[in-house]
């Protein structure tokens, strides 16, 4: 996988649950095309409208808590999110995340360098997450051991198809 | 090692596990719920063949139960589809009830059982001694196929409960007051027991409440020793084959707190976080249109029981709707043998059969924009039990019942009848 992503930063703030990434009234759909058109509609009614694929989603601490709804996930990477970078994640949306090849990068530090509209650059490699906007860097935590193993083999799907067929 | 990795290490088949270790454990129960069908697309997209042990393997439609649209029925019939093919015979149709619910019923829940259900509520069988943890869809169809699941070994704190309830006070007060102190990312990633005097005193269903709602503090796992209450639980469900293992003296916690739990009163959890939680006392008197009675945190039998003496010869008032949903099929039968069900329903209270209904914002009971619910549930996200402009408040079945009958946030402490006292 590449290990640097880069793209336009949407922010949102703290807490934000997989209720508002992904409303349970729409549970019941299932195809990823479908489940994209409703990215985010929870904190942002517009959001899939005007979100521009390839760009990257910024939050503050826990983001993706409550419901196990795997739709969350899909939803971000369907409506072709790059990466989320966040203070923290909740641990049900991150197994879900990473399962699906989506980077999920922690930021401590990320107020620091968000800028709506802003671009950012994040090199899982080096640990630094730059807004190239205004050239401010912060420190990523890096995605070790199992998860990474999974996100460079673009997720727990064709990682268990490499090992079935091994 | 904490009684929590021995479950972890004797379901991946080694002597011992540290923290921070990445295990491969086999399962015991997987649950799969009605609104997850990607858990079968998944199965199929890794080329799942046969489900390695089906007879390991519950499917329960509780969140559509019954089907509202065309989509949920057609969902459904696919699981119906799916466990016949595939020779399941756990399918836990739509009368049973809602899933922690019925795996408590038909004695799943046991001390030393790795349980993983695809909702995030799997935190609820730590009541029973056993590991139990919520996950998404494609590590729930990686269960079906290797019948296991890689899991990192927790740090865990321990929450000492000490005190006495007080009138009117409930485990969902408990619980929703240490949310509020610790903050709803405290425990993310953290395994959770409860001890001391005050765990001890309580019954199954209390624990249940308290070890369900950990979820909203993030945790991963909870855990409570097993004692006489679980072990008279376990015989009344007929449970007998289980393995009870217990903490070594010495292991270290992440983190120790203690709450005496005499002084909580009844709590609110404001909308539109669970941790923004205060006394009841600021929020009495905020009108309410619904008032939810159910799910797996609230709708138990003893939840009923103290909405119907609350309720008992009264009235529901009139601007406000009350829903009552029992947890399961078996809550509902309890129930109504002791004459709850027919008190509520006698009150004004809609009855809607065991299922999640209206908790997650799908069917059964939304609310509109503007309007107020009182919950006994878990979550009051915006637009978490239908518009995004609706407010949740969460409380305790009691507080739900007596709000219901002022059709405001009310103080549930005047309609508790006093033993020996007047009806």
């Amino acid at each position: 996988m590449n290990l640097k992503l880069a793209g336009n930063m949407y922010l949102f703030g703290d807490n934000i649950d997989t209720d508002q990434i992904y409303p349970g009234f729409y549970l019941e759909l299932t195809s990823p095309a479908e489940i994209a058109v409703h990215c985010m509609e929870g904190a942002d009614s517009d959001f899939a409208t005007h979100f521009h694929p390839g760009g990257v989603v910024v939050a503050g601490i826990n983001f993706g808590c409550g419901s196990s709804r795997e739709h969350a996930a899909i939803t971000l990477k369907s409506a072709g999110v790059a990466a989320v970078i966040a203070k923290s994640f909740a641990r049900i949306f991150y197994r879900n995340g990473i399962n699906l090849g989506l980077p999920l990068v922690v930021c401590p530090a990320i107020d620091e360098i968000a800028g709506a509209g802003e671009c950012i650059e994040i090199d899982l490699a080096r640990g630094v997450a730059e807004n190239c906007s205004t050239g401010k860097v912060a420190a990523i935590e890096t995605i070790s051991g199992y998860a990474m193993k999974i996100l460079a083999a673009g997720g727990i799907k064709p990682l268990m198809m490499e090992e079935d067929g091994e | 090692m904490h009684a929590l990795e021995k479950i972890m290490a004797h379901h991946a088949g080694v002597a011992e596990v540290c923290t921070g270790e990445i295990v491969n454990c086999l399962v015991d129960t997987a649950g799969i719920n009605d609104i997850y069908l990607q858990v079968v697309h998944s199965f199929t997209e890794i080329n799942g063949k046969r489900v390695k042990y089906p007879d390991n393997v519950l499917v329960f439609m509780d969140h559509y139960a019954p089907a509202s649209s065309v989509r949920q029925a057609e969902n459904q019939k696919a699981f119906r589809d799916f466990c016949r093919e595939q020779s399941i015979a756990g399918l836990m149709d739509v009368h049973e009830g809602v899933c922690h619910q019925v795996l408590a019923d038909r004695g799943y829940s046991k001390p030393g059982s790795l349980i993983v259900v695809t909702d995030s509520h799997t935190t609820t069988h730590g009541a029973f001694g056993a590991f139990g943890t919520g996950v998404g869809a494609t590590d729930l169809a990686c269960i079906l196929k290797t019948g296991m699941l890689w899991f990192r070994v927790p740090e865990i704190v321990r929450i000492n409960l000490v005190g006495e309830l007080q009138e009117g006070v409930s485990a969902k007060d408990v619980i929703l007051h240490m949310i509020g102190d610790l903050g709803a990312d405290y425990a993310v990633y953290r395994g959770v027991e409860f001890a001391g005097a005050a765990i001890a005193k309580m019954t199954i269903a209390q624990r249940m409440t308290i070890c369900n709602m950990c979820t909203e503090f993030g945790a991963k796992v909870t855990y409570i020793q097993p004692d006489e209450v679980t072990f008279a639980h376990l015989a009344e469900v007929g449970a007998d084959t289980y393995t009870v293992y217990e903490t070594d003296k010495g292991y270290s916690y992440w983190a120790e707190h203690t709450y005496d739990i005499s002084t909580i009163g009844p709590q609110i959890a404001a909308p539109a976080s669970v941790d923004n939680v205060s006394d009841i006392s600021r929020y009495l008197g905020v009108l309410v249109q619904q008032a939810y009675l159910g799910s797996c945190t609230g709708g138990r039998l003893e939840d009923l029981a103290v909405a119907a003496e609350i309720l008992k010869g009264r009235q529901v008032h009139k601007d406000t709707r009350m829903l009552v949903v029992p947890a399961s099929r078996q809550v509902l039968m309890n129930a109504m043998e002791r004459g709850y069900m027919q008190t509520l329903v006698a009150a004004g209270a809609t009855f809607v059969t065991p299922s999640c209904a209206a908790c997650l914002g799908t069917h059964e009971g939304l609310i509109a924009s503007g309007e107020t619910c009182i919950s006994a549930a878990n979550r009051n996200f915006p637009g978490r039990m239908g518009h995004r402009e609706g407010k949740i408040y969460l409380a305790s079945p009691a507080v739900v019942a007596a709000s219901a009958l002022e059709g405001r946030i009310a103080d549930p402490v005047p309609y508790m009848r006093k033993e020996g006292g007047q009806e």
